[in-house]
């Protein structure tokens, strides 16, 4: 966790200047670690090592007890991701209606595995737990956009939307 | 207020939204800015209207006419036809089911019958006057000007409502426990974090009818002694996130919430509290950590949360859907809802039926439903007419039936519905194959805290992926099973008591498919590669 500015993409404001300020709008009190992470993560896209040890000082938390807490929740990330991140449904509603046939698909077109980020830092692939999306299975979500009722020959068209907006 | 001769009412449910109702609604809008009718007719954005399949669907009122498939090509047309010149367009209208009202359009395919999803569709979740406009408020507005707290509890009690989250507790008998509680800071929780595959329905409700949640809450506050409110909600879930805390400050600056509320001299407030991707926060005691800032980890019981929960204090923890019902009860009195379902199991269940059905969504019905009326009567049945092979009901975490079952009724006393998932299963797929995918959701979601579900979580599904890999060795069944009782018995909390159960309710059902994998490694639907172990994911 060396990394100090996010390399991945220019939105992330990954310095202290992008979340010190948000950090210090919390009240001080224990209670409010979740929604402090959850902040940070959205002004620097990430939880970095440093992010954390300010939240643990500004809340009067012991620093494991952030780290335990920010590693054990799959929404938060402790390493850079991608500017787009990929979730795929893997629970047994979608998993019924082929998402290993979307899972495929994903790994085709953007080229890396699961738990991988593309090399220009676009994208990050996740296989997740239900999204609560079963009534429009297989279903993924591209950051906060929902894609249901897929079939493998989609994927590409969704991706395109995304390849546009970024070069 | 503008009067408006004309609503047309968009749905924005989810599978709308994929087939473009949002780019519909904005062409709409447009539209009828171009013709100069915005003074004259509303667009008015609503919850799902309960016939998705053939979205993206809008309504037009005072007709009530129904239209479906509308494409941003049609826009014009309808604006130009229906709402200048009054001319209905017969080739969008949708046929099956018109009707002069959206919910009714939704019940006359079957015996659905809304009360906690009876705004759902057919107002603006993000209009708190539409939400007063059909009745809303008036419980709360009862209960805290011409009710004490005890008659609250008495006529929760007396509806018989119980807990619609799965463990089905008497919602009346939770409140009077808190009541009674000694404490100061008496806290009341939605659980919104509606993690277990296959469910979808709180979504509906806060996407739908935030206001019913928040009203609710402060019913139940007042009931309690509670001055604050929580709803613990999924980080996955933005549109409710964003619906729900829309609601909340409306509400405030209403003057609903806040201060002595109605000059009754009650105080009350709600705050929205986003969880970060964790299953077992689900679970009541593991929410409340949560909650307070830590990791989601189950905490021993009893206590129990009415006595002791957040920070020590006693705390009501209430499904979505349970809450929903609240309003309904108050306004409409103990009676009138004790008179829906059947003797044992009052009022309605929402069922979300999904997976190898023809049209998945979410169904209100009255308990003593069969589970043939849901899954065939309003689902459409199997895809592909196919036939069944089995349901989980309620999700992994519930129990497993095979079509043997198809005319049990819903009800706690018959066939308890869980949390209302239905994942239905057609005969093409294996069973080894599901709940090998089962215990991976629950390996993956294991907390970790407790030996017998971290450790048993992660042997079944050692052992199912075996099996599907041809692997798999005479003794395992057996294995698999009392593995599965022993979680049952042991494990800290729901999340590994209830782990194996799709597994332990289905072995008796299809114990030859299992054998087949087990002791002649074969697979009967072709479903597993039987190669030996070779190539299996090492998680």
């Amino acid at each position: 966790m060396e990394q100090k500015q996010c390399s991945c993409c220019k939105s992330h404001q990954g310095t202290s200047g992008g979340y010190s300020e948000v950090i210090r709008s919390f009240e001080r009190k224990p209670g409010n670690l979740i929604p402090a992470l959850h902040a940070v993560q959205a002004a620097a896209g990430y939880l970095s090592e440093e992010a954390m040890l300010e939240v643990a000082e500004w809340l009067n938390v012991p620093v494991s007890d952030v780290y335990g807490t920010a590693t054990f929740y799959t929404l938060f990330a402790t390493k850079p991701k991608g500017k787009y991140i990929v979730r795929l449904c893997d629970s047994p509603p979608c998993h019924i209606e082929g998402s290993n046939t979307i899972m495929a698909a994903i790994t085709e077109e953007l080229g890396i595995k699961p738990g991988e980020t593309t090399e220009d830092g676009n994208f990050t692939f996740e296989i997740v737990s239900c999204l609560g999306l079963c009534g429009v299975a297989p279903a993924i979500m591209v950051n906060e956009d929902v894609y249901g009722n897929l079939s493998p020959e989609m994927i590409g068209d969704i991706f395109l939307k995304y390849r546009k907006k970024e070069s | 207020m503008p009067f408006y001769r004309a609503h047309v009412l968009v749905c924005n449910g989810t599978p709308c939204i994929l087939k473009g109702s949002r780019a519909v609604q904005t062409a709409l809008v447009d539209e009828i800015k171009k013709k100069g009718l915005e003074n004259e007719i509303k667009v008015v954005e609503t919850g799902c209207l309960g016939i998705s399949e053939v979205g993206p669907v809008m309504v037009v009122y005072p007709e009530g006419i129904t239209y479906c498939g509308v494409t941003v090509n049609d826009v014009p047309t309808i604006v130009e036809e229906h709402l200048l010149k009054g001319r209905v367009v017969e080739r969008l209208v949708y046929k099956e089911r018109t009707a002069s009202h959206v919910s009714a359009a939704a019940a006359s395919r079957s015996r659905e019958q809304r009360v906690v999803l009876k705004n759902v569709g057919s107002i603006d979740p993000t209009s708190i006057e539409e939400y007063i406009a059909v009745g809303g408020y008036e419980a709360m507005g009862k209960a805290l000007t011409q009710m004490t707290p005890l008659e609250v509890i008495k006529a929760v009690k007396d509806s018989g409502l119980r807990g619609r989250g799965g463990a089905a507790f008497p919602t009346g008998l939770k409140w009077e426990l808190t009541a009674d509680a000694p404490g100061e800071n008496k806290t009341i929780v939605c659980n919104a974090d509606e993690g277990e595959p296959g469910n979808f329905k709180d979504r509906l409700i806060l996407e739908g009818d935030p206001h019913s949640i928040v009203e609710a809450m402060i019913i139940a506050g007042y009931a309690i002694g509670a001055n604050k409110g929580y709803v613990y909600i999924r980080g996955e879930y933005h549109q409710s996130v964003s619906h729900l805390e829309r609601a909340i400050a409306v509400a405030r600056e209403m003057e609903l919430l806040g201060e002595d509320i109605l000059g009754s001299r009650f105080n009350f407030d709600i705050e929205v509290f986003k969880g970060a991707g964790a299953y077992i926060c689900g679970e009541e005691t593991a929410l409340l950590e949560s909650l307070e800032g830590t990791r989601g980890e189950s905490r021993m019981k009893p206590p129990y949360p009415p006595t002791s929960g957040l920070h020590g204090q006693p705390t009501v923890i209430n499904n979505v859907e349970t809450l929903a019902n609240i309003p309904q009860i108050i306004a409409n009195g103990a009676e009138w809802f004790a008179s829906i379902g059947t003797e044992k199991s009052k009022g309605t269940k929402i069922f979300s039926p999904c997976g190898d059905v023809l049209y998945p969504g979410v169904y209100e019905v009255p308990f003593g439903t069969t589970m043939r009326e849901v899954i065939y009567e309003m689902a459409g049945g199997i895809k592909s007419g196919k036939d069944l092979k089995a349901v989980l009901i309620g999700g992994p975490s519930g129990i497993c039936i095979s079509k043997e079952d198809l005319d049990r009724q819903f009800a706690f006393e018959d066939l308890p519905p869980g949390a209302g998932a239905l994942i239905v299963i057609d005969e093409d797929k294996c069973i080894v194959d599901i709940m090998q995918n089962c215990a991976k959701f629950f390996l993956h979601e294991s907390c970790g805290q407790c030996v017998p579900c971290r450790e048993g979580t992660k042997r079944l599904y050692e052992l199912f992926t075996w099996w599907q890999g041809g692997a798999g060795s005479p003794g395992d069944l057996a294995l698999a099973q009392s593995l599965g009782d022993v979680m049952s018995v042991s494990a800290k909390c729901g999340l590994g008591q209830f782990a194996a159960t799709a597994f332990r309710t289905s072995l008796p059902l299809f114990e030859e498919e299992y054998r087949a994998h087990v002791v002649d490694r074969v697979c009967p639907s072709g479903v597993c590669k039987m190669n030996n172990g070779c190539e299996s994911e090492v998680v």
